[in-house]
């Protein structure tokens, strides 16, 4: 042990342990409760995904070791084909990813035009932001009874320009992008607010002098205002990349992964495969949890690296 | 102990009545402790009787203590794996057949093969298939109901069509139908299942019920010859234009409007829907009920799907667990809780009484004497889980493009091969 190894036994000042270190403690007994709980809540899970999506697991029993067997039939190593579902929802998941970012610069225009000061500005820009306030199942019901095939508002206003009725969600080929277009209305509203919270920040003596310079609409936006954004934008960016990669609630509750799974995303199938009423695949789906965490860890590291470049060039 | 403070013939009493518990089994027995019910009776009309039958019980034992808890019906699929898991409770209510298969293996039911033993429970022979697993029983049911064709008969009079007995006449009578600018079925397919109603009836009329749990049991591969038949014979209804447009995006319930309106003449349905119709607005003079037409010179399968209780193995109180049971199937209790009034189903004792409603009347009949091929519990409980949910996405898919078949069977018959490897 090491108290036989302590030479002096008779310090001169009977200083504690914590009292030398302190400088060197203090800041991880602060962090400790952070720490434990992101180790309980986040860490020790991913850890334990990663475990289960080696085994065959019907969520009940015994678990079997499978290795990497789970692996293989999603991606189609070896002699089998793909998993199919796992490829529509990697692309659909893909297709969330690009689209979602409209949100931004429609967020952006929004915020430019309601940054005014007119007689009940503050009414309009609460309007505009109501959409975020509402629940996503909300949001995916009432789309879906817009989209609804011969009562829906939708083919009541396409009709009226003689175009015929269209079933969005019925459509494997355009079920997607409907979903998608429904999760664009809150997610507008979400980075209207963070720009026009920006925009409050904007530096009014830049302006000023940028117009005696004779710039004034696209190149005074772009030159002048969005650059002084790019926080704003920066921010817009994260919350709506995390938006699209977890948008589950709007699937689930307007087409179910349906019509004939067109509409799956990642996390949607990894629910149906191991927690879902026919689910029993606790591997499988852990599997497809993994392969969705590193997909996200692609941008949790971009973020993660842009913000440090940006704190190293603040310093 | 306030027991000592009462008078003695009150203490003899009781204590007569434990020594007489303890030779006599559990029957009449005093029942006490606790006894945890979680049920998924979360509808209206069957939250009542699930409250009713409890209070029932517990005026039958006072002594014990019951704890019933109700979660939503959709709700209680998923969460039934939790419950069972730590600190269970004594009874669940769950669904027959395969679907109970995942609990069972993992030896989360109780084995109440000893129940069945009972001569009480000879009345329940018609269902104790259902309710076997490699020998035992694992449970018991409690209602279950006949699936069939719902039509409009004010339609079919109109046109002066009557109820078809062979495939012919049910082609002949769409014919007319779609003639008069109606639809001949309504479904609605958003959450699957009612597509495997239709395979059901169409697989099992086709080739007979052997064939069928063939299929169900992993035995057929997809891409045989004979399942194709029984899609031929779906896709000459779909290529006629039966059913109603994008039924994809409706659920059940969704799809009951179109037969209300009379823009669809029939619907393939369980007898749950009769209410649904009746809340519609037709009266029975409009709606009427027939068997699924002869197709193949095959005995007639029906589906009849049977809910059930289960005691966990878990279960804290085994006595009251089971005893609550017996209760459950017993005579008296069944004619209560699925009479007209009530769940308006049908009894699983063939001792007790079918409520006064032609549906159910019709429907009795129609399971006890012209269902000699067997009785099927439906698609999502005859097939395994996975394979039901993998299956059903097909069919959806099929009815909506019958082109893609044999892409779809391929999957299918991808699926079995892994399933039941």
């Amino acid at each position: 042990m090491t108290y036989a190894t302590v030479p002096d036994t008779h310090p001169p000042a009977p200083r504690g342990w914590y009292k030398r270190n302190q400088i060197a403690v203090t800041p991880f007994l602060f962090l400790a409760p952070a720490i434990l709980f992101f180790a309980v809540y986040v860490i020790i899970p991913i850890g334990q995904s990663f475990w289960i999506s080696l085994h065959e697991w019907d969520g009940l029993g015994e678990a079997t070791w499978v290795g990497t067997a789970n692996y293989e039939r999603l991606l189609g190593i070896g002699e089998q084909n793909m998993d199919r579902k796992f490829e529509t929802s990697f692309w659909n998941n893909i297709k969330w990813l690009i689209l979602y970012l409209l949100a931004i610069p429609a967020g952006l225009f929004i915020a430019l035009f309601l940054n005014q000061t007119v007689r009940g500005i503050r009414v309009y820009k609460s309007l505009f932001f109501f959409p975020f306030v509402i629940s996503q199942v909300v949001v995916g019901l009432v789309f879906s009874w817009f989209y609804l095939p011969r009562e829906g508002l939708l083919n009541a206003l396409i009709g009226l320009f003689g175009f015929g009725p269209v079933n969005i969600l019925g459509d494997p080929s355009l079920a997607t992008y409907g979903i998608i277009a429904a999760g664009l209305w809150p997610q507008t509203a979400y980075c209207m607010i963070l720009y026009l919270t920006g925009l409050n920040a904007v530096d009014p003596e830049q302006v000023e002098a940028a117009r005696l310079d004779g710039a004034k609409g696209w190149r005074m936006l772009w030159y002048v205002i969005l650059p002084q954004l790019k926080p704003a934008t920066f921010i817009a960016f994260v919350v709506t990349i995390i938006g699209a990669l977890r948008s589950f609630d709007l699937i689930s509750v307007m087409t179910n992964g349906g019509p004939f799974g067109s509409t799956r995303v990642l996390s949607f199938y990894m629910f149906e495969e191991s927690l879902s009423e026919f689910g029993f695949r606790m591997g499988y789906g852990a599997a497809i949890a993994v392969i969705l965490f590193f997909i996200m860890l692609a941008f949790i590291i971009y973020f993660l690296w842009s913000m440090y470049q940006d704190e190293r060039g603040g310093r | 102990m306030t027991l000592q403070k009462k008078p003695a013939w009150v203490a003899l009493g009781v204590s007569s009545l434990l020594a007489g518990a303890a030779f006599a089994g559990s029957h009449g027995a005093a029942l006490s402790g606790d006894l945890k019910i979680i049920s998924d009776m979360s509808n209206p009309a069957p939250r009542a009787v699930m409250e009713g039958m409890v209070a029932d019980f517990q005026e039958m034992h006072p002594d014990l203590d019951i704890e019933l808890t109700i979660v939503d019906r959709e709700a209680w699929k998923t969460q039934i794996r939790n419950a069972l898991g730590a600190n269970p409770p004594d009874v669940v209510n769950w669904y027959a057949a395969n679907r109970m298969l995942p609990y069972v293996n993992a030896g989360l039911f109780a084995d109440v093969s000893d129940l069945w033993a009972e001569p009480e429970f000879e009345a329940l022979a018609s269902t104790k298939g259902a309710m076997t697993i490699d020998g035992a029983q694992w449970g018991v049911p409690y209602t279950y109901y006949q699936w069939g064709v719902y039509y409009r008969k004010d339609i079919f009079d109109e046109l002066g069509l009557s109820e078809p007995t062979t495939w012919d006449e049910e082609k002949a009578n769409c014919e007319a139908i779609l003639a008069s600018g109606r639809k001949c079925y309504t479904i609605g397919t958003k959450f699957l299942w009612t597509a495997g109603g239709w395979f059901d009836y169409l697989n099992s009329r086709t080739h007979g019920y052997d064939f069928h749990m063939a299929l169900a049991r992993g035995e057929v591969p997809w891409t045989d010859d004979r399942v194709r038949q029984t899609f031929a014979n779906w896709r000459e209804l779909i290529d006629m234009g039966a059913f109603i447009d994008d039924h994809q995006t409706y659920s059940w319930q969704e799809a009951l409007p179109f037969m209300i309106n009379g823009e669809a003449a029939a619907y393939l349905m369980g007898n749950f829907a009769v209410a649904a119709f009746r809340d519609g607005g037709l009266t029975d003079d409009q709606l009427d009920f027939y068997q699924f037409p002869k197709i193949a010179d095959v005995d007639y399968a029906e589906d009849a799907p049977t809910d059930t209780f289960h005691i966990a193995s878990g279960a804290q109180n085994m006595d009251a667990a089971k005893e609550f049971l017996r209760f459950v199937v017993s005579v008296d209790n069944q004619t209560k809780i699925n009479g007209g009034d009530a769940l308006g189903q049908l009894p699983v004792n063939a001792n007790a009484e079918i409520g006064d409603d032609k549906f159910l009347q019709e429907g009795f009949d129609m399971l006890s004497n012209n269902a000699s091929g067997g009785i099927m519990q439906f698609f999502d409980r005859d097939f395994p889980a996975e394979m039901a949910s993998v299956g059903m996405e097909g069919l959806q898919e099929f009815m909506v493009f019958p082109d893609n078949l044999d892409d779809i069977l391929a999957r299918l018959e991808d699926a079995r091969a892994r399933i039941y490897e």
